[in-house]
């Protein structure tokens, strides 16, 4: 192999894990402070990109009708939690942050959708409406077992990805979409061309991998977050509320979804089932960090997009083989290199 | 002779339905029933690993995929006969579980089942990519299986096929959990540490459950390709692995009908919602996924234990009789009174900069009472933990019974005659107190898993039985052998142990605080009992702080504080040491 050849590739490749770096950031976040491996976490990475497709078509995302019926969903279960503990009057509070808080922003894009939009406009009602599916989705779905073990955790995590990447086929059909990139630019490096947009991907990358590393070691608030991860009766006497850690945490994640949506999403055609892959992948590069460390998560989803990028050149029919076979022996040395966990598999499920 | 019992009965009753139903049903329902019954016999894999050993996978429709194209492949490409095809499945996937599983199995907590989703969809796409497998097209023109002459390619053949190969999985299943081997794997999701202290090679027993779970989604595979008669990669995505693990936990992981119940209704229910949804919405090529994930995620929130158990709990209780007496299991000479049996020498534990335990020793005699006894912190569970082997010494050596055992791993020092209780009650919970007594002697028996599964270890678990059911009335609590373990109050808990402690037939049994938690006569009547074991010549090391239980019943005591032997000695002389006063104390007044 030559070495321009090897340029190429590895251009191509950190390209390609510059998408994977924002994945495995969120999946590293939401699993440090819930003990949740967010498997969905690429299908809101396809929804982003969808909707934003979809908005720039002049067309209604699904992704409204989507926030409605989560939204309502999660007022339920909400409202029957709180009347079962005789708190009625906590109501109003709760129809306010489930129910109408979510709502809004998918009426406005009800109205808004079809008329002539700038960009920012458009990429603003992507955010928008992205931003609740996460803590609607963990409302409902996670936090009535939020005390149950990991491996329950895991399983509804896995569930959860094939309802809603089902619903994506159903609001956006089986043909992928590609909307406008954010900046229209190319760059000539010595002999390599690099399109703006990469550089900009790999820009956030870095500079979400930096912010969340300073936000959870140094800010209180992230602190307190890790807390709950650790320990939630502990951090419950400490005053820290579990459920909203929880809810914070998949905010967040949901913020970094539409991110890496939109920057995704004008580099490569995502349709309603791209998720899962991209998802798993960039977990495959978060476990090769180590699964704790936003910085080891950033390294690890380069490393499987260069993996992907070389194994591609060699017979690119064998690249995921090759990509999700390489975990098997990351997790046998990992296992061989950490200390052995306690004692702690009582009753699992 | 005995009248037949529900549960004697329902697999009879279950068969005879079985093979009436092509004389009722023709047509599309037998073509149903067939799709039933492969997919549960690939979910009766997952209640084996899921339900009774405590391990997800999502890979199980992988596996499926190795057995269906294993077989394929040979008969079509090869022109091997379906029966040879049979035998390549099951290699096929009892040969990769077994990598797979001592490559990954270690692994704790979620890094397991998400190694499984991995390891799946690498077989997935390597399927879909291999020329010699058709690629995505898969293979077709599969040839049917054979019984003589006569070819099984009728859908009532099909039928047949499947659900006599399941009924045999199953009758095979069931007879593995009703055995030693099946008990100890039942009592994996209690925890390593209980089961290895009892002498259970947990690794390897894992290991055994996840080739058998392979080996059950090869026999699923084998069905699907002579059945079907063709094989294409979509079916072994992860996709259809969840369904799997959906159907086990929906009819209930941990019993054998669940998969046949669970199956069921996600195959019908499946085939009922691929008419209704696509009149409904456009697109709806996915959305029974979306209803099944929406009823997933309710079962796991409401009713994790699935259908069967709560169908169970309806039925009519039977009175079960206390087992009958059988001849007794060989016994170990117990070595003569005052002879050395433990010795603990400059025992040192250092965690980080911490020292523990710092530089302990001291004897143990047979057929004494020894109380090792401190305030909090002192040392004394990091003692009891080098001592029976659940961890290993900084420095220091440890003899038992005349050989070193120093860093020896707990099942080991178990098969040495060393019984052992645990401070924070290990019980199997969903099991007798037969059964966890029968756990504790796991290692008298010699029963495998073949003759199991054969029933050919009848004489021997009559035997076990009757020693549980011996040591359950030493203990006193021989009067409801067939009472779940976690129904009973916490004070009786800790009696059990002490029973599944004494099945094992131990020469030294080691009690970690047995008083904790206990009511006043509770403690008289341990006491009592623990007395009544001396006089039968046993050795007894208990840990322990309450010092009133201690001081009437042990013959000598050992006092730590901080890491270090403080004291050694009969217990009044230790009760004066002042230095023994003051670090319970605080100081003399």
């Amino acid at each position: 192999m030559s070495l321009d050849l090897a340029l190429l590739l590895a251009q191509d490749g950190i390209a390609n894990g510059a998408i994977y770096v924002l994945v495995a950031l969120g999946i590293v976040l939401v699993f440090l402070v819930t003990r949740i491996i967010f498997v969905p976490f690429g299908d809101l990475v396809a929804y982003g990109a969808l909707t934003l497709a979809a908005i720039q078509a002049g067309e209604r995302p699904g992704t409204i009708w989507l926030v409605l019926m989560l939204a309502a969903l999660a007022f339920l279960v909400e409202a029957v939690s709180l009347l079962g503990r005789g708190a009625a009057h906590r109501l109003p509070r709760a129809a306010l942050v489930w129910l109408a808080l979510p709502a809004l922003p998918a009426l406005v894009a009800w109205a808004l959708v079809g008329r002539a939009l700038p960009d920012a406009a458009q990429w603003a009602l992507t955010v928008a409406l992205i931003l609740p599916l996460g803590p609607l989705l963990y409302r409902i779905a996670f936090r009535p077992i939020a005390d149950a073990p990991v491996l329950v955790l895991l399983i509804v995590s896995v569930v959860l990805h094939f309802a809603i990447s089902g619903m994506a086929l159903v609001f956006f059909g089986p043909e992928g979409a590609r909307p406008r990139p954010l900046i229209n630019a190319m760059f000539e490096i010595g002999d390599m061309v690099v399109s703006a947009q990469t550089l900009l991907m790999l820009a956030c990358s870095a500079l979400a991998a930096a912010g969340l590393w300073l936000f959870f070691e140094r800010s209180l608030t992230g602190r307190a977050l890790r807390a709950t991860a650790v320990n939630r009766v502990g951090a419950r006497l400490m005053g820290i509320r579990p459920g909203v850690s929880g809810g914070t945490a998949f905010m967040l994640a949901s913020a970094l979804a539409v991110l890496s949506g939109l920057l995704i999403g004008p580099v490569t055609t995502l349709s309603y089932d791209s998720g899962f892959v991209i998802g798993l992948k960039s977990f495959v590069g978060a476990i090769i960090g180590g699964l704790v460390s936003y910085p080891g998560a950033a390294l690890g989803a380069l490393f499987v997009g260069l993996l992907e990028s070389f194994t591609a050149f060699y017979d690119s029919s064998f690249k995921e083989v090759v990509v999700f076979a390489i975990l098997v022996p990351v997790l046998v040395l990992r296992s061989l290199v950490t200390a052995k966990p306690a004692d702690d598999e009582e009753e699992e499920l | 002779m005995r009248r037949l019992t529900v549960g004697q009965c329902a697999p009879l009753v279950f068969a005879g339905v079985m093979a009436l139903m092509p004389l009722v049903l023709r047509g599309y329902p037998i073509t149903l029933l067939s799709y039933v019954g492969m997919a549960a016999t690939a979910a009766l894999g997952l209640v084996l690993l899921t339900g009774v050993g405590g391990l997800t996978s999502f890979g199980q429709a992988a596996f499926v995929g190795v057995g269906a194209y294993a077989t394929a492949w040979l008969t079509t490409a090869e022109g091997l006969s379906p029966w040879l095809g049979l035998l390549a499945a099951l290699a096929a996937t009892g040969a990769l579980a077994w990598l797979l599983g001592m490559a990954t199995l270690r692994l704790g907590g979620h890094l397991l089942p998400l190694s499984t989703i991995a390891w799946g969809l690498a077989l997935f796409f390597l399927f879909g990519n291999l020329d010699a497998l058709g690629r995505h097209n898969g293979l077709s023109d599969i040839p049917p299986a054979y019984l003589g002459s006569f070819p099984l390619r009728s859908a009532n053949a099909g039928f047949y096929l499947i659900w006599v190969s399941l009924g045999l999985a199953m009758l095979a299943c069931a007879n593995l959990l009703d055995s030693r081997q099946g008990r100890a794997i039942r009592s994996l999701r209690g925890g390593s540490a209980m089961a290895e202290s009892l002498g259970i090679p947990t690794f390897r027993l894992r290991l055994a459950v996840f080739v058998l779970a392979g080996m059950l989604a090869g026999l699923s595979g084998w069905q699907v390709a002579h059945v079907q008669r063709y094989v294409s990669p979509t079916a072994f995505d992860v996709g259809p692995g969840i369904e799997y693990l959906f159907m086990a936990m929906l009819g209930g992981a941990g019993h054998i009908f669940g998969a046949v119940v669970g199956a069921g209704l996600v195959t019908i229910a499946r085939d009922e919602l691929q008419d209704i949804l696509p009149k409904l919405v456009a697109n709806s090529g996915q959305l029974e996924a979306v209803v099944f994930g929406a009823l997933f995620i309710v079962v796991l929130q409401r009713a994790r234990g699935g259908l069967v158990p709560v169908v169970l709990r309806r039925l009519p209780s039977r009175v079960l009789s206390p087992p009958p007496d059988a001849p007794p299991l060989p016994r170990r000479t117990q070595p003569a009174a005052g002879t050395m049996l433990l010795a603990a020498q400059g025992l040192v534990k250092r965690f980080g900069g911490l020292a523990a335990v710092n530089d302990v020793s001291f004897d143990l005699r047979a057929g004494e009472i020894l109380g090792l006894i401190g305030p909090n912190g002192a040392g004394k569970s990091t003692t009891f933990n080098l001592l029976t082997g659940a961890a290993a010494p900084t420095a220091g050596r440890i003899r038992f019974m005349g050989a070193d055992i120093t860093a020896e791993p707990a099942r080991r020092i178990a098969g040495r005659g060393l019984a052992r209780t645990f401070q924070h009650v290990r019980l199997r919970p969903t099991m007798s107190l037969l059964e966890n007594t029968m756990l504790g002697a796991h290692l008298r028996g010699r029963a495998g898993m073949l003759r199991a599964v054969l029933r050919m270890d009848r004489a021997e678990e009559r035997q076990l039985r009757a020693e549980a059911m011996r040591q359950l009335r030493r203990v006193g609590l021989g009067d409801m052998p067939h009472e779940l373990a976690g129904n009973l109050p916490l004070g009786r808990q800790r009696v059990l142990e002490v029973a599944r402690a004494l099945a094992a037939d131990p020469v030294l049994i080691v009690l970690d605080e047995p008083a904790a938690g206990l009511r006043r006569p509770e403690k008289l009547a341990l006491a009592e009992l623990l007395r009544a074991l001396r006089a039968e010549g046993l050795t007894i090391l208990l840990v322990e702080h309450d010092m009133e239980f201690v001081m009437g019943l042990v013959d000598r005591i050992v006092v730590m504080d901080f890491g270090v032997k403080l004291a050694e000695g009969a217990p009044a002389d230790v009760r004066a040491d002042a230095r023994v006063q003051e670090a319970y104390l605080g100081g003399v007044a």
